[in-house]
């Protein structure tokens, strides 16, 4: 295997963990990372050289956003309830974030998944989005700002459900 | 050196949650969230939620990767259904009199293969499924648009008449292609059933027709005098290549 693809399965783990974040649904996410690979693979010879990792979520991203328009047309399947098993010791807290995830406009999600969850710098998220330092940390600032006034809103009203 | 008396301000203390603040600069902030209570609250709270994601995500990391992920495949088959495809030249032609056209070129590359019935499946089910606005120009001014897409196009487009096949002209609309413009005919039958007939430039000359399949859709690919062309419509191959036959003789008359 060369060391391109080498290093593009690396991410494949990150890929679905980005991915699914970002759709909120394990097929779509996945259908997301297969597209993701399979254009990157296919780009095997134009990619000439530089940060594999910032280029497979710039795909992904992009691919996204593609996806997100065609849907448009298409009834969208959601589970009715969020019963997902793999939420680990802080189930409840993992189904607030994602329900708060949810209520996020795309740009601000992405930004706010890239920095959080992903790790990635400022600088290569202002790269993935094809925007400015500037424009990545207001989206960022609006992102967590939305996210905690969800959360602070849910949290009350979920006690009272149970 | 930076002044630990210049107030510390919204970005810097989204910097330094996400360790991109200066490092010089790292003492003045924690010095101004121990004076700041509501600033250190807001803090505390996003580290919460990078907690809060990452416990809720991680663990999809942890997973074993599905096999239709699988690297390794992914690189022998880029779109599996379109390899199994490929060998399905039309032997259909060659029993029906077309048999001349046929063996003239050289096989398509697979990469210009791909390149262009991905496209025009991507933009085939895109559209065949807009009730309101499939098309840009309707088939009520065929002159119009062939002469417009020609135009845009570069090369001479024409609509073919589909009537012997049960199918009429809706429209057409102009997309960008892998290699420039692309034109794009729509088709439709009295029940509603829908092809499409995209080209767009073609880097081989002259090539077989090959047929490619995805869900429910088909495709049959040929290219001719430079321009490739891609009829798009139901898995049927046998209705597919009664189309694409009659898109095939009439775009070889006019000269394509």
């Amino acid at each position: 295997m060369t060391a391109f693809r080498e290093s593009v399965e690396a991410m494949i783990p990150a890929l679905r963990r980005y991915a699914r974040a970002l759709t909120r649904d394990a097929d779509s996410a996945d259908d997301l990372v297969q597209d993701t690979l399979v254009r990157a693979l296919r780009s095997e010879r134009l990619f000439l050289g530089g940060d594999v990792r910032s280029w497979l979520y710039t795909i992904l991203t992009n691919l996204n956003k593609n996806r997100r328009r065609s849907l448009a047309r298409r009834p969208q399947f959601m589970p009715l309830l969020d019963n997902n098993a793999d939420a680990s010791g802080t189930e409840a807290e993992g189904r607030d974030i994602a329900r708060a995830l949810a209520t996020l406009v795309e740009e601000q999600r992405s930004v706010l998944l890239l920095v959080m969850l992903e790790g990635l710098s400022y600088r290569e998220v202002a790269d993935i989005q094809g925007v400015p330092i500037g424009t990545v940390m207001s989206r960022l600032a609006r992102a967590r700002a939305h996210v905690k006034a969800v959360l602070e809103g849910e949290r009350p009203a979920l006690r009272r459900v149970k | 050196m930076t002044d630990p008396r210049i107030p510390v301000t919204e970005d810097e203390l989204h910097a330094y949650v996400d360790n991109e603040l200066p490092a010089e600069r790292r003492g003045d902030v924690e010095a101004w969230l121990s004076a700041h209570p509501d600033d250190a609250e807001r803090v505390r709270s996003w580290r919460e939620m990078a907690e809060a994601l990452h416990a809720r995500y991680d663990s999809v990391a942890d997973e074993p990767v599905p096999q239709r992920l699988s690297i390794d495949r992914l690189a022998q088959q880029p779109r599996k259904w379109m390899y199994g495809a490929i060998a399905a030249t039309l032997l259909a032609f060659v029993a029906g009199g077309g048999a001349g056209w046929l063996a003239r070129g050289a096989a398509a590359s697979p990469s210009m293969f791909q390149n262009f019935t991905v496209d025009a499946l991507d933009a085939h089910r895109l559209y065949v499924v807009e009730v309101r606005h499939p098309v840009e120009v309707p088939g009520s001014e065929r002159a119009h648009l062939q002469q417009w897409l020609t135009k845009r196009c570069g090369w001479d487009v024409r609509a073919p008449e589909l009537g012997a096949t049960g199918l009429k002209l809706v429209g057409g609309r102009l997309l960008p292609g892998p290699t420039g413009p692309a034109s794009f005919l729509m088709y439709e039958s009295a029940s509603g059933e829908r092809f499409t007939i995209y080209t767009s430039r073609a880097s081989a000359e002259t090539t077989q027709m090959l047929y490619a399949r995805q869900d429910n859709d088909g495709a049959l690919f040929w290219a001719d005098k430079g321009v490739g062309y891609v009829v798009s419509g139901s898995s049927d191959r046998d209705r597919l290549t009664q189309v694409a036959r009659l898109v095939y003789d009439q775009t070889e008359k006019t000269g394509g």
